[in-house]
């Protein structure tokens, strides 16, 4: 329990944080405030604090920030007010936590389990500290209760978990009216690894290595963002060449998922030649990756302290060089694609989540940008060294899979201006920490805008400073349940088009 | 279409050819026109993946590979595919759908797993989500270790798989 903590207690490190206690019974009141004055459920979730206690745990963005609110609630009744008609994030949030941990929303619009799918029994809570984290019995799948449509002409199309493509496994449920679909239902939690299990009691050197491994695509993000958790914890700031090479990395990060990605969005259209032409120019940035520091995707970059390698001026140059080629050549493309009238057709008005909709359910991130969202953690709450750089945010209001294009060809452009200049500024003096301060307990927050979008990371470091509890969030459990109201009045046809576009992690909501 | 024409010309031929032997690369694709008549179908799964395998997987598909070329395709269904490729500490979530895909499959057949967590649950080891590498769930002819693995190491796997000992003593067509 944590009542001996002054009420708002300011985090060290490089996010502005702040922590405070908050009675259960105020914790409505306070969330309906500050959802009047624009707050945002960044993420939920719960921890054990033995003897039967239980914390609920609540990070908003504010103004200027981030509040972790910490909700104690009475021994034997791990249960809370529901917040998912505050927030609407909340809905798989909280199922998911009790899931995990058996904090139940009271009130909540939904009991459907989230990511128990069979795994462990109903009964049973992976996260509680009595739990060993090994495999139960092996139970029956339970079957999921769909939400169905009935009427005249409906039917139902059941996809996944295994793809007709190659990707993560999830489950779709469309309800359709000849090629219209009326409503999906999604059922995720194919991939839940028990990652936060996992972390527990793991050092934080180790912590990092599976951090960034928690959406492979995304590992520069994830590992930085519970880098800088830990590092307020240790209460010491990185060289400032290393935070200037990580920014760096993490815009190489975005450049070669927004790649793939505008490729994808060829191929699903049918313009095979668009695909090539854009996998051509991603291989050729992995393997620069590859010769750069010996991994096509930047894992183990980030360091605690700092990161794996420095660069030599010679690296800097030939990473401006390529800067060059590829704004020349996505360019092109980007012409190509605009001039093609079949492309357009496709793109235009398919899949789309207007201003209002974002807005009320909390659509974030590349997504959120093209339907008018205006936040960018590089721009909102800038670190060095992107308070330098004065980041341009990206943003459409049109909404559909067309603004979805148009934000990555911008944010590629913006990441090769930023690369530009990361390289021209970059600061001399070493890039990691000579040695390591003494771990200590504490708690921290990391917060750091990847390619997809924001990825936060609540930490509680124990006495030897082992890990208590680690609960890393991708943006992609916000905003998976906007991809049903996406797909809604599309053609089923579409769907892989839509999707794409949002191009959301499996494995980073699953954990 | 003028300009795409005209894109596609400008880039050129994008594939490279291998670095491996070339008298290896000869039976590789001596074995693959016997067995397959030069066509290779795979099925990939993700059995709980963090995507990083896939998106080497994808890179595959990357002009410079040629993959087309060297007879080796993805197909959408197991029930066309020769050969299976795992990704992932296989979570218990997903254990169920493997097995249905591996039964799905046609012999004769081969499964390749991808990657440390595909090889024994790397960074995640074995738990009450994970059972700790695809061998066991279903047998593997190959490992490719790695995190991810490169596209080479996984046409490299691939290739060590049909042209196993285990792939030869299966009949052959004449
Ligand atoms: S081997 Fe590495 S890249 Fe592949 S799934 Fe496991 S952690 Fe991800």
């Amino acid at each position: 329990m944590t009542t001996s903590m002054p009420l708002v207690r300011t985090l060290s490190g490089v996010v502005p944080a702040w922590q405070e206690t908050v009675s259960r019974e105020d914790l409505r009141t306070l969330c309906l405030t500050q959802k009047e004055r624009g707050a945002r459920l960044v993420s939920l979730w719960g921890s054990d604090e033995g003897e039967e206690n239980f914390d609920l745990h609540l990070a908003l963005a504010v103004q200027g920030g981030l509040r972790w609110l910490r909700v104690p609630l009475p021994p034997h009744d791990p249960s809370y007010p529901a917040l998912d008609d505050v927030f609407a994030n909340a809905n798989r949030l909280q199922r998911a936590t009790h899931d995990l941990l058996g904090l139940l929303a009271q009130g909540a619009a939904e009991g459907r389990p989230w990511l128990r799918h069979g795994a462990w029994p109903v009964d049973r809570f992976p996260l509680r500290k009595g739990e060993d984290g090994q495999a139960y019995p092996l139970l029956e799948q339970e079957p999921y209760p769909f939400v169905t449509v009935s009427g005249q002409g409906v039917h139902e199309i059941p996809v996944g978990p295994v793809h007709a493509g190659i990707i993560e496994p999830g489950h779709f449920r469309f309800s359709v009216v000849g090629e219209r679909v009326l409503r999906l239902d999604t059922q995720l939690g194919y991939t839940h690894k028990g990652i936060e299990k996992r972390a527990e009691s793991l050092a934080p050197t180790e912590l990092i290595h599976l951090a960034g491994r928690v959406s492979g695509d995304s590992t520069v993000a994830g590992a930085w963002a519970t880098a800088q958790a830990v590092e307020s914890i240790l209460g010491r700031q990185v060289p400032e060449r290393a935070e200037w090479l990580r920014a760096l990395w993490l815009e190489r990060e975005r450049l070669v998922n927004h790649l793939g990605d505008l490729g994808y969005l060829c191929n699903d259209v049918g313009l095979s030649a668009g695909f090539s032409l854009f996998w051509a120019l991603k291989e050729t940035a992995l393997r620069t990756h590859e010769s750069l520091v010996g991994h096509r995707y930047l894992y183990d970059q980030i360091l605690l302290g700092g990161v794996a390698q420095g660069l030599t001026v010679r690296d800097c140059q030939s990473l401006q060089a390529e800067c060059a080629t590829l704004e020349r050549e996505v360019h092109r493309l980007q012409d190509l694609l605009q001039e093609h009238a079949g492309v357009q057709d496709r793109y235009l008005n398919t899949g789309r989540v207007t201003p209002e909709l974002a807005a009320r359910l909390g659509l974030v991130g590349l997504a959120g940008r093209a339907s008018a969202q205006a936040w960018d953690l590089r721009v909102s709450c800038p670190t060095v060294p992107y308070a330098q750089a004065e980041v341009r945010m990206a943003t459409r209001a049109q909404g559909d899979v067309a603004a979805r294009v148009a934000v990555r060809f911008d944010e590629v452009f913006e990441s090769l201006r930023l690369i530009r200049y990361f390289i021209e500024h970059l600061p001399s003096g070493p890039s990691l920490w000579d040695a390591f301060p003494p771990l200590r307990a504490g708690v921290g927050v990391g917060w750091v805008e990847g390619w997809r979008g924001e990825v936060f990371v609540a930490l509680e470091l124990g006495a030897q400073g082992q890990v208590r509890r680690w609960h890393p969030e991708d943006v992609s459990m916000s905003n998976w349940p906007i991809l049903e109201h996406a797909v809604q009045g599309n053609i089923v046809p579409d769907f892989p088009l839509i999707n794409k576009s949002f191009n959301l992690s499996y494995s980073g909501q699953d954990g | 279409m003028a300009n795409i024409l005209n894109e596609i010309l400008r880039h050129g031929v994008r594939s490279e050819s291998f670095s491996w032997p070339q008298a290896d690369l000869e039976t590789w694709q001596q074995a693959l026109w016997r067995r397959f008549g030069r066509a290779l179908v795979i099925r990939h799964v993700d059995a709980g993946s963090c995507n990083g395998c896939e998106l080497e997987i994808h890179a595959l598909n990357a002009p410079q590979y040629n993959l087309t070329g060297l007879g080796l395709r993805f197909s959408a269904s197991p029930r066309h595919a020769d050969l299976l490729l795992v990704t992932g500490p296989v979570s218990r979530h997903m254990e169920e759908a493997l097995r249905r895909t591996y039964a799905a499959l046609p012999e004769p057949r081969w499964v390749v797993a991808v990657g440390d967590c595909g090889r024994d649950g790397g960074v995640f080891g074995k738990s009450y989500a994970c059972l700790g590498g695809v061998s066991q769930v279903i047998p593997v002819d190959v490992v490719v270790g790695g995190c991810p693995p490169t596209p080479l190491q996984l046409l490299e796997g691939i290739w060590r798989a049909v042209t196993s000992a285990r792939g030869s003593i299966l009949p052959q067509p004449e």
